[in-house]
């Protein structure tokens, strides 16, 4: 803490140049500091994760759980799996936990993620307007569902923030081959919560994970228009971030966190998390 | 559905009940707006009495400097200074990202020109014969910006509640430097982006509440001290 607070005065004083007589008021304010430090944890480590796992609750539910086994306090940051995966490489965080496959595939290869471990999957789905005017629920597959919305030009909200659900959306898109161009395509460039708000104010399409949708469904006026095709399974991952490129990193208690999340025990808890009395999310370690 | 006055009162109880998350919040927001003000509020007085008292080259370019930074968005310091902190930036061996001092320094470089260009106009617009005063009655340099700053002390009052309602209320600074951790670095706007996003508005509603109450009394006890010191020189 006494570090910090020198940093923040030498910072301070590269302002300006100022009189002599004011090591009084830098002592008040160090004290000001110290009292407002908070409570003092044995350890903690940083996890940055996804807004599906956070937003829905998850993320607490697990870390009440962790709490009763470990003295490690866990700091979520909880940002789309583009920036999560950016935290990690520049190694502002301990782990981080995400669903994108392919993008975790190669920030592994490239040596900036270790120990990867498969923890739980959902599924995405495609959700609509109450009256379903591209009638989607009639078809059954996700490919499909798409192009009759890009044909009648329906409204459809993208996240366009590079997340996990964006990435996962594009390569949908990419099946149909071109990236979607139609007028109702709309990019919202903000989290799952706000871009299923903006979706029910403007009866728009969107593809949400299941977890998002079961969280937030008794606020919008939306309904669930197609699920349940392979395609839409969303796995999710936990690395490492490598302590031989960041040798900062507070690497055995994020592993033992790791460890936990795939334990017999992590896994149990995952399973038992519920909304409305629905499974949000399946344990999946091997 | 919500409804808007549903949303209100249940706000408004949520307030009064005392829910220790939501203060615990509040107090996040308190403890970094003031310490930033804190630790800006000399530097920043002593930099507008010199701009306005001392005539060097570039000092008109400092000053324009200065009024430009007044529009720099609260993101755009955010993002120089995730930067500058980040593990892979210059500063990265301070370990300072995603916590309370990260988010103090975001939003000392907010209000840091806001309150220099505040006070540098009221050291301006004061009698300059309070100084020539001063120094004929033999005050040193530091005597004398002190009889100053007494002087305008309601203009400066001023900058430093339109300071104060700046960076209390900025949410793009805090949310990139503080990550929005709770218990650590969640303060009360980037509180209300996670909660609206999760379609919970009624502690978003109730930590506005809190936000619009403090500028009142802020603005309302300043317009009265104000007036009360009018009343008083009236009465001389």
């Amino acid at each position: 803490m006494a570090a910090l607070i020198m940093t923040c005065l030498q910072l301070s004083k590269l302002n300006t140049m100022k009189p002599l007589k004011l090591s009084l008021q830098y002592s008040l304010i160090a004290a000001f500091f110290s009292m407002m430090s908070c409570t003092v944890f044995a350890d903690s480590i940083r996890l940055a994760t996804t807004t599906s796992t956070y937003n829905s609750g998850l993320m607490e539910y697990l870390l009440g759980h962790y709490a009763q086994v470990s003295d490690t306090e866990v700091q979520v940051i909880s940002v789309g799996t583009g920036k999560a995966l950016k935290m990690a490489e520049n190694g502002d965080v301990d782990l981080v936990m995400t669903h994108a496959p392919a993008a975790e595939a190669r920030f592994v290869a490239q040596g900036f993620g270790i120990e990867a471990q498969s923890v739980m999957y959902n599924d995405f789905v495609l959700v609509g307007p109450q009256d379903d005017d591209a009638k989607v629920r009639q078809v059954h597959t996700v490919t499909e569902g798409l192009s009759r919305i890009a044909k009648l030009n329906k409204r459809f909200i993208s996240r366009g923030d590079d997340s996990g659900t964006h990435k996962k959306e594009l390569q949908l898109w990419k099946h149909l081959g071109a990236a979607p161009t139609f007028d109702g395509y709309l990019e919202s460039g903000r989290g799952m919560g706000h871009s299923l708000q903006m979706a029910s104010e403007m009866s728009a399409y969107t593809m949400t994970d299941r977890g998002t949708w079961l969280a937030l469904k008794d606020k919008l006026q939306l309904r669930l228009v197609l699920e349940s095709d392979p395609k839409l399974l969303n796995p999710y991952q936990v690395m490492l971030v490598n302590p031989a490129r960041h040798p900062h990193v507070n690497i055995n208690s994020a592993r033992r966190f790791s460890l936990w999340l795939i334990s017999p025990e992590g896994q149990k808890a995952i399973g038992s998390f519920r909304i409305h009395g629905e499974v949000l999310f399946v344990p999946s370690a091997k | 559905m919500y409804n808007l006055w549903t949303t209100f009162s249940a706000a408004l109880a949520q307030l009064w009940s005392g829910d220790p998350l939501l203060w615990g919040i509040v107090a996040v927001s308190f403890s970094v707006s003031a310490s930033a003000l804190l630790i800006a509020l000399l530097p920043a007085l002593t930099t507008g009495f010199m701009l306005a008292y001392f005539r060097f080259p570039g000092r008109w370019a400092a000053i324009s400097v200065l009024n430009s930074l007044l529009a720099v968005p609260t993101v755009v310091v955010g993002l120089v200074l995730y930067m500058l902190l980040s593990r892979a930036g210059p500063l990265g061996d301070l370990n300072l990202l995603f916590t309370r001092p990260a988010m103090i320094i975001g939003q000392i470089l907010l209000c840091f020109p806001l309150l220099v260009a505040m006070s540098l106009s009221a050291f301006q617009a004061a009698d300059h014969r309070v100084l020539e005063t001063a120094k004929t009655l033999g005050a040193s340099p530091w005597q004398a910006f002190v009889t100053l700053l007494f002087e305008v002390r309601f203009a400066l009052l001023a900058a430093v509640v339109t300071a104060f309602g700046r960076i209390i209320a900025e949410v793009g600074s805090a949310m990139m430097v503080g990550g929005n951790i709770l218990h650590h670095t969640r303060n009360i706007t980037t509180a209300i982006a996670l909660e609206t996003g999760k379609g919970e508005f009624v502690q978003g509603v109730a930590l506005g509440i809190v936000l619009l109450t403090l500028a009142l009394v802020l603005n309302i006890s300043l317009g009265w001290m104000q007036s009360h010191s009018r009343v008083l020189r009236h009465g001389d």
